[in-house]
């Protein structure tokens, strides 16, 4: 008997026809077979700050959506236009600054310095990269990573811009309330609409530009302009977690430029699963949580944090998404071979 | 034919350090034609193509498209004027469906003046668009073959992907960097009809091939390179009976298989 060998079948569930986003949907059940997923996580966001315990969980919370917020960012970057960016840092950096400068000295009020700040640091970070959007891999990586070791370096020697010191003062949001929901409010938006994006015609254009360069300028497109669009995009989202980071914090420094924005936001897309753009969030909310509960640990804190990430890239490679959403779309039996 | 050449080359060189990959060659397409380019491995040819279409720069010479010269333009200009080209080793988007990669020409400046069709217009919207074109190209338009994925298509659907991708753009010359490489007998004889169809559409076609006695049913002339040098030009037949081709080719078996033919 023990010579009888069995295999694992799986099939997709019937609701998906001829390809991948083409659905047929018949009844309420296969509706909310696709709607609940999302309503669970736009209703779990929302609902967020009301059910952690006290302030301290709560600003936890505010970090988290901005880690989340780069984190997207790196996913569409790396994902769906094959631009690994490092530059978590350097957006975050001129996001906040920008937002800080605007708000110390022309006075505006962080409704307006945060949107500002927003275009006016995605188009000051598009420009910067602008002459090695012809890289790709690698290179573009370290270029990017460059950025925000360089500024931190220049802002602290020349002692502009606050100097070590960093601007001090700068107005914080009215209430607690509306700087999470604020925040929130972004991460849906974004999250969202650039899953939306991915799947428009322009989107299939940046898709294309990852997965063959070469093709897509034969087709008569200038790869650098689509390239230069998307990051715009995405240091769009970096400025906009700096720009609010300044305002929750009262204050910007050359820590804005910290390698944290640039790092834990990859981390958080390997654990979540690359590719997925709700994954990355994910992983924001388990790493930035953990990360603080580990915070007893005092010194012994970055092992544990380490082992953790190791022990989800040994188990769950892929990611938990990918995982998740290949669990929930096949059904699985043993079948006798 | 009198006209005026519709692609003309002056000189052409390309030097890879001190390797001469062309070395002036000169050559001129006229409208409606099809010019096939012949030549052992590694005598040229694509990196010809490479240097007419702006992929890489060439050392010297000079490109006319239209009267208008394009030497060294950027790629991607080149190719929203009109001059297309497919690649050798096929260079579809894997990670998208069949249809979804005409997507991306059908997105192109080129395709959008030229074809008349925006997203949602009469003509319906791009993947619609695109799915027209791959049954026009031979997919099947019922059968879950558009709908595939491109890493799961075999090697006669993607070199049809690759014409279909300069369809897309309403090109005026395609150059087709060898189209029935890699296919079986019967998948080249499926494609010839195309080809032929394409010729009588309009549109200008420089075929670079090793399947000989398959180009001289399609191509009205024949140029021969052998180390990135133009060795003679002419009809097929005159071409076959060139003593320099002979001795490129020497001991080859295309050479007796096409003596055989003519």
């Amino acid at each position: 008997m023990s010579t009888q060998q069995r295999r694992k079948e799986r099939l997709d569930r019937g609701i998906k026809i001829r390809a991948e986003g083409l659905y047929a949907l018949m009844s309420w059940r296969e509706l909310s077979y696709l709607t609940l997923p999302r309503l669970i996580l736009i209703v779990g966001m929302l609902a967020l700050p009301l059910i952690v315990p006290g302030m301290y969980w709560q600003r936890v919370v505010t970090i988290v959506c901005i880690y989340a917020l780069l984190a997207v960012s790196f996913d569409f970057l790396a994902h769906y236009v094959g631009l690994v960016s490092l530059g978590g840092a350097f957006f975050v950096g001129a996001g906040g600054y920008l937002a800080a400068i605007l708000n110390s000295s022309f006075g505006l009020p962080p409704l307006l310095t945060i949107p500002i700040a927003t275009l006016a640091g995605a188009a000051i970070c598009t420009m910067f990269l602008l002459p090695c959007l012809p890289l790709r891999g690698v290179y573009f990586a370290i270029v990017t990573l460059m950025y925000p070791l360089v500024l931190a370096r220049i802002i602290e020697a020349m002692d502009v811009l606050g100097g070590t010191d960093g601007i001090m003062g700068v107005d914080s949001f009215t209430n607690p309330w509306v700087e999470q929901y604020v925040v929130i409010g972004c991460v849906l938006l974004f999250l969202f609409g650039v899953r939306r994006l991915v799947n428009m015609d322009i989107g299939l254009v940046f898709r294309a530009v990852k997965d063959n360069d070469q093709a897509v300028r034969a087709s008569g497109m200038n790869i650098s302009y689509y390239k230069a669009i998307a990051v715009f995009l995405s240091a769009a989202m970096g400025c906009l977690g700096g720009a609010c980071l300044v305002h929750i914090y009262m204050w910007a420094g050359i820590s804005l430029f910290a390698l944290d924005f640039s790092i834990l936001p990859i981390a958080a897309t390997v654990i979540g699963g690359g590719g997925t753009l709700v994954g990355p969030v994910l992983g924001c909310l388990i790493l930035v949580p953990i990360s603080e509960l580990l915070r007893e640990f005092g010194t012994l804190r970055i092992v544990f944090y380490s082992l953790i990430l190791v022990g989800f890239i040994v188990f769950r490679s892929e990611g938990l998404m990918v995982y998740g959403e290949r669990k929930y779309h096949q059904f699985q039996r043993w079948v006798q071979v | 034919m009198s006209q005026e050449p519709i692609l003309q080359a002056r000189d052409i060189s390309k030097h890879f350090g001190g390797i001469a990959a062309l070395n002036r060659v000169s050559f001129h397409v006229n409208p409606g034609e099809v010019l096939g380019i012949i030549g052992p491995n590694g005598s040229g040819k694509t990196t010809l193509i490479n240097c007419l279409t702006g992929f890489i720069r060439m050392s010297s010479g000079e490109v006319l498209f239209k009267g208008k010269k394009i030497s060294n333009k950027p790629a991607h200009k080149i190719a929203d004027m009109g001059l297309t080209r497919t690649f050798q080793i096929m260079r579809p988007y894997y990670s998208l469906p069949a249809y979804k990669n005409l997507v991306i020409p059908l997105f192109a400046p080129r395709a959008r003046r030229t074809g008349g069709w925006r997203g949602g217009g009469k003509l319906g919207d791009r993947k619609t668009v695109s799915i027209d074109i791959l049954e026009e190209i031979g997919f099947e338009r019922d059968s879950f073959v558009p709908y595939k994925k491109a890493s799961s298509l075999p090697t006669g659907y993607l070199k049809r992907l690759e014409l279909a991708r300069c369809l897309a753009l309403k090109p005026e010359v395609i150059l087709c960097d060898e189209v029935f490489s890699g296919l079986s007998m019967s998948e080249i004889a499926s494609m010839v009809p195309l080809m032929e169809r394409l010729q009588m559409d309009g549109i200008t076609l420089v075929m670079i091939e090793h399947r000989l006695r398959e180009l001289f049913q399609v191509a009205n002339r024949i140029m021969v390179l052998n180390f990135g040098v133009k060795l003679t030009e002419g009809t097929p037949e005159e071409v076959m009976a060139n003593k320099q081709v002979k001795d490129a080719y020497f001991g080859s078996e295309e050479v007796e298989e096409v003596m055989h033919y003519a």
